[in-house]
């Protein structure tokens, strides 16, 4: 696990290398100031030798000045390395995040990749920042101040041989058990927030329905349980601390006691025994510091693992089949298509599609909510997969076109569409960076937005801000239509998309894109009979079923839903 | 969440009065932090003597070899050890438990106060701020009472005991310690300012990143539709980069403290050292006291260290919890109403409250001496005279409106974007308190009727359709808690949903997640119809609630609503003047103002902008 997050750290490695070598140094020069000083106090105090005193001191002053410096270059590259790591994981992920399917992010669901992409990577280059100082000189002071220790007195050092394990079994035991707890934790922290964002993007509906109180009850039973949760997790690791002070302070009598003993026998002299002592305190210190290296590491582990997850999904729509070849001409057909969105669902979303489009040709499709209709056609830029059957273009299926030539030969213009934030021209230019104005003129002619063009405060250099809160709903979908029209596409499917464009501008976009573009395949789906009654077919779809395709007076004649839906429509005026 | 910890480290503007605040929630566990604070004492204690009574214990008892005396002596120790030790456990564990419940507390508070926030707080701030309130300021302020609190007394008392020890041994020698403490203090704190600089930039940074994130969650399907996923990652690329320079700054300096103060300390000691070796030459002082002179200034770093470490946290925490309590004085809903809502059953022609659940309503209006109370039914007779409304006060929204809604009656409402017919809306169940005019409902104001009861009289089914984590019975539960599974499957009939829900993988049981993403607009619309359905309200309000549904299901909606709301008001919005064709009274709304009214044949007739609109030679905006 560690070893593969590590392997991300790419270019960095050698600030992780550089950063390790100035903590060790640094950590043997703390070992070194200590002897320095024992010489200047037992020579040169003892003998009176001031010249041996300042040069003494000069060695420490001198020692002091290197440490800055490696203290200094150690952060930097310990800092380096660790955001190096953390930008290289954000960048993995996001990666392969492009090229996930629907069905690939609803496994995941938005809003935890957002935090896994966020604060999960933080939590990973936060610990090796600042991990990697404690990490480093802990095991360093281990070695080498086990190694003095035993050249001062080895008999001595039987005290050190039964605390050390004492001590290591402890925080072994302590991290062991804090993991999963930890891991409970984290899930106890995700209902809380989970419950908490639901009540803030739902709170019309809470304030509407007067469910303050149940919201309340709700949130207080997550509450509590992070509380005992979290507790429970805390009060473990927080055994850390006194654990170590047992240990130590127990070693410090029984070295005491037997270092007394043995001073005693004649087998050992006072100056050692306190030398010793401090030694051993720094041994089992930087096993404290070892210990709560591994604290740290046990929450980034579950971080770790959930950034794994997201980079080892398997994602299941990939250019795997796909030849060298371009979409010609733009006829697409059905054939015996099934598809349902789980594979574990038991009934099926589409069943049996059979359906010619020509190219050229203007398909509607209508059909009450639910009925799969944006389903049917999100199967054509291959955003979801079917699981049985053929969709083709141009006699060919869709998986051998490659992906991207796929998706530039047909446009789709969404249900729920997005602009993002920036001016209209950057939006409308979304889809083709290099057209040109002419290009830009002409699109926005056939989708009408020249209408409004002027009125907006900048012309095309109005902001859209974030979603587009400038523009009215059928602004919105004029401009969506000639950003999609702008990459002049084989296919353009529009999914509902003039709902909110009155009957007579909807008409005058329709006229256009065949006046403009008669070769150009185009899919319409509608819930308004006008929008589609001109069409060369309409397609009814009920319940993932074709109920009938045909013209709008054939459908008119012999089609129940069909008529039902027109006279829901009707009344009053005639179309 | 685009402002992700925007400000989270900055310091708090009212050190003092958050603390106080703040140490009001300590207050109800006042004894356990006091005895916490003892056993902190304790622990030092223990810690500062060992230390200092290693050098007696060698003296006394180990250069004469007392080997008896040593064996009391270590018995002495090991007593005052274990009771350190002990002391330490127990603070730590303490300070956890009384830590969490305080944390639990605030987190509690913060939550039942959010609920009872005016809207129009959340208008002005970013679920992301709110959010942030919750998890990232709560949390710095668990982080300090964890840890920091302890900790800092703890550090105080080491720093404190090892200057005076130090005092003891050498008055001189001391003032070069100080000088040096002085100093290593004045570099944490001008490279905390420092670091704290970059660690803005870098939460600016994050919050960026954070923001393109979910901007490019949200707008997905077109990202993939326009092929623009190369594009996206050359921008996630810069603002990737951006982020991982900040923040290397940021730690860079972070973790420059640590050593610095450490090589500082060597420098300290080396002077210390000679300086020391010096006096002795001189007879000043003689070799034992210089020996553990040395050891105290050793030791003096690092207690410095993590006081000014703890001390730093503590202000983060500080920060977070004046953030808290701002949100927690922010001004809640104004609520004085006292006419109430109640059940009534009709005795021998006369209206008598009853907890049965009747199907009638009606209110209950207290005397004006406070004696008694009359019943008014509920009919759902809803006035506006002349109402002047803004959002913000300058901008006005309703310009002196006056409508009348005859109970029973089908209400609808048409205009273009910004019109106001959703602020109309929002005015008759008082998410907004109107500027001048009155509403009255059954003839009452509705300033005298309490909010819950208003509200609990009015369903709503609104544009957004939000659903909440849980089955899809759940979700349609909302409307009504004690709904029966009968109830629930009748209402989903009735908005058309049944046969979707039972086609979905467990049927009523489906779990739904993240605001029911994996259903279309159309199928969450009708959901919340259903949810409205359920609740069976004496009024009922559709504000665009079908726009995404097609035009036959919507007839069906309508005939099964119009007949459970029968002899009830209903208010609909639409853009869709399919949706509007068959209410009694249809106002078309402009700018503010009702230009046209009357029902659809008449409108047609008036030839006016409702005519325009239907005949598809104007476009709502």
């Amino acid at each position: 696990m560690l070893i593969r997050l590590f392997s991300y750290m790419k270019q960095y490695k050698k600030y992780a290398v550089l950063a390790m070598i100035c903590i060790t140094a640094e950590g043997i020069l703390e070992l070194l100031v200590p002897l320095i000083m024992a010489d200047l106090v037992d020579v040169g105090v003892a003998s009176g030798d001031t010249a041996y005193i300042y040069e003494k001191g000069a060695q420490m002053v001198v020692c002091a000045v290197i440490a800055l410096i490696l203290g200094v270059g150690s952060a930097r590259f310990a800092a380096l390395a660790g955001q190096g790591l953390g930008a290289e994981l954000r960048r993995a992920e996001y990666e392969k995040l492009q090229h996930f399917s629907f069905s690939n992010i609803d496994h995941f669901r938005t809003s935890s990749l957002v935090t896994r992409l966020t604060s999960d990577v933080t939590n990973i280059q936060n610990t090796v920042s600042m991990g990697m100082r404690p990490f480093c000189r802990g095991p360093v002071m281990l070695v080498a101040a086990t190694g003095i220790a035993f050249s001062i007195n080895h008999t001595l050092a039987v005290v050190f041989f039964i605390a050390l394990p004492i001590l290591a079994a402890a925080l072994f035991v302590i991290t062991m058990k804090v993991r999963p707890l930890y891991s409970r934790m984290q899930g106890a922290i995700d209902t809380v927030n989970r419950i908490i964002q639901e009540n803030l993007t739902a709170i019309r509906v809470v304030k509407a329905c007067v469910r303050g109180d149940h919201e309340i009850a709700k949130f207080e039973e997550g509450n509590q349980e992070l509380r005992t949760q979290s507790e429970t997790a805390f009060r473990l690791a927080a055994l850390n601390m006194p654990a170590m002070q047992f240990v130590m302070y127990g070693t410090i009598l029984g070295i005491l006691l037997y270092g007394g003993e043995l001073i005693q026998i004649g087998n050992m002299q006072i100056g050692d025994l306190t030398g010793f002592l401090s030694y051993v305190l720094q041994i089992l210190n930087s096993l404290m510091m070892i210990s709560n290296v591994f604290l740290m590491m046990t929450r980034s582990i579950a971080s770790g693992e959930r950034i794994m997850e997201v980079i080892d999904e398997k994602i299941d729509i990939t250019d795997e089949q796909a030849k060298d070849i371009e979409v010609e001409r733009g006829d697409i057909s059905f054939e015996h298509v099934w598809f349902k969105y789980k594979k574990d669902a038991k009934e099926y979303v589409l069943s049996d599609i059979n359906l010619r489009i020509q190219a050229g040709q203007t398909v509607g499709i209508i059909g009450q909510t639910g009925s799969a209709k944006s389903t049917l056609v999100q199967l054509i830029p291959r955003l979801y997969e079917t699981e049985q059957g053929a969709v083709k273009i141009d006699g060919i299926p869709v998986q051998e076109y490659p992906m991207e030539h796929l998706r530039d030969a047909i446009a789709m213009v969404l249900q729920k569409n997005t602009l993002f934030s920036g001016s209209l021209l950057a939006n409308l230019k979304w889809g083709r960076e290099d057209a040109s104005m002419e290009e830009v003129e002409e699109v926005c002619r056939i989708a009408c937005v020249d209408e409004f063009l002027e009125r907006l405060p900048e012309g095309y250099d109005t902001e859209m801000g974030q979603g587009g809160v400038n523009v009215s709903g059928g602004q919105k979908q004029r401009i969506c239509i000639a950003r999609a029209l702008l990459k002049k596409p084989k296919v353009l499917i529009l999914d509902d998309s003039t709902s909110a464009v009155d009957t007579a501008t909807e008409r005058k976009i329709r006229e256009r894109l065949a006046e403009y573009l008669p070769f150009m395949t185009k899919i319409i789906i509608a819930q308004r009979i006008s929008s589609v009654r001109d069409a060369d077919q309409i397609v009814i779809l009920d319940d993932g079923k074709i109920s009938d395709i045909g013209t709008h007076e054939e459908l008119l004649e012999r089609s129940e839903i069909y008529q039902q839906i027109y006279d829901s429509q009707k009344e009053g005026v005639e179309l | 969440m685009a402002q992700y910890r925007y400000d989270g480290y900055k310091r708090p503007k009212n050190t003092k009065k958050t603390l106080f605040h703040l140490l009001s929630y300590l207050g109800h566990h006042k004894w356990l932090f006091l005895l916490v604070g003892i056993l902190v004492f304790i622990s030092t204690g223990a810690s500062l003597m060992g230390t200092y009574l290693l050098k007696p214990v060698i003296n006394r008892f180990i250069m004469p070899g007392d080997m008896k005396g040593l064996v009391e002596a270590v018995i002495g120790m090991g007593i005052m050890y274990l009771c350190g030790a002990l002391a330490t456990l127990g603070y730590n564990q303490l300070m956890i438990k009384s830590a969490q419940t305080v944390v639990q507390e605030i987190r509690r508070d913060l939550f039942v106060h959010v609920q009872k926030l005016p809207l129009k707080y959340f208008d002005a701030h970013t679920h992301g701020e709110l959010m942030s309130r919750f998890t990232n300021d709560v949390d710095t302020v668990q982080e300090a009472m964890n840890n920091s609190f302890a900790m800092i007394i703890q550090s105080f008392l080491t720093l404190t005991g090892t200057v005076v020890m130090m005092m003891v041994l050498s008055v001189r020698l001391s003032l070069i310690v100080v000088v040096f403490l002085v100093l290593m203090f004045a570099f944490i704190r001008f490279n905390g300012s420092r670091s704290r600089k970059y660690f803005q930039r870098q939460q600016a940074e994050l919050g960026r990143i954070n923001g393109f994130v979910e901007e490019m969650m949200a707008g997905q399907k077109v990202e993939k539709v326009f092929n623009h996923e190369k594009k996206d990652f050359e921008n996630f690329c810069v603002l990737n980069e951006n982020l991982r320079r900040e923040s290397t700054s940021a730690l860079a300096y972070t973790g420059m403290q640590v050593p610095t103060v450490v090589s500082l300390s060597y420098l300290n000691y080396a002077v210390s050292a000679c300086a020391g070796g010096l006096f002795t030459l001189a007879g000043l002082m003689d070799l034992g006291s210089l020996a553990s002179y040395l050891v105290y200034v050793r030791q003096s770093a690092m207690p410095l260290n993590q006081f000014t470490q703890q001390v730093n946290l503590l202000m983060t925490a500080l920060a977070g919890a004046e953030r808290i309590f701002d949100l927690m004085e922010a001004e809640p809903e104004v609520d004085e109403g006292d006419v109430t809502l109640c059940n009534v059953k009709e005795e021998n022609g006369n209206l008598a409250e009853t907890a049965e659940r009747t199907g009638c309503f009606a209110w209950k209006v207290p005397d004006e001496k406070g004696a008694g109370a009359s019943l008014v039914p509920l009919k759902g007779d809803v006035r506006f005279e002349q109402v002047v409304f803004g959002y913000v006060p300058e901008k006005k929204i309703l310009n002196g409106i006056s409508l009348y809604a005859k109970p029973g009656q089908k209400i609808a409402f048409v205009g273009s974007t910004g019109a106001g017919k959703t602020t109309i809306i929002n005015l008759i169940n008082r998410f907004y308190e109107i500027q001048a005019g009155t509403i009255t409902y059954d003839g009452i104001d509705i300033r005298r009727i309490k909010k819950d009861d208003l509200r609990h009289s009015l369903a709503m089914v609104i544009q957004e359709t939000h659903l909440f984590t849980g089955t899809i019975a759940d979700n349609i539960r909302y409307g009504k808690l004690d709904a029966t599974d009968e109830e629930i499957r009748e209402a989903a009939r009735i908005a058309s949903a049944d046969s979707f829900i039972r086609r979905l993988p467990d049927g009523y049981d489906t779990m739904l997640h993240s605001d029911g993403s994996n259903l279309s607009q159309g199928q969450r619309q009708l959901l919340a119809i259903a949810r409205a359905a359920v609740a069976r309200p004496p009024v009922l309000i559709l504000d665009e609630a079908t726009s995404s549904i097609d035009t036959r299901t919507e007839r069906l909606i309508e005939k099964g609503m119009d007949a459970i709301m029968d002899g009830r008001t209903v208010f609909v919005i639409a853009h869709r003047l399919s949706t509007v064709r068959n209410s009694k009274a249809i106002m078309v709304l402009e700018q503010g103002e009702i230009i046209e009214r009357g029902d659809h044949e008449s409108l047609l007739e008036q030839k006016g902008r409702y005519y325009q609109l239907y005949t598809g030679q104007f476009e709502l905006e």
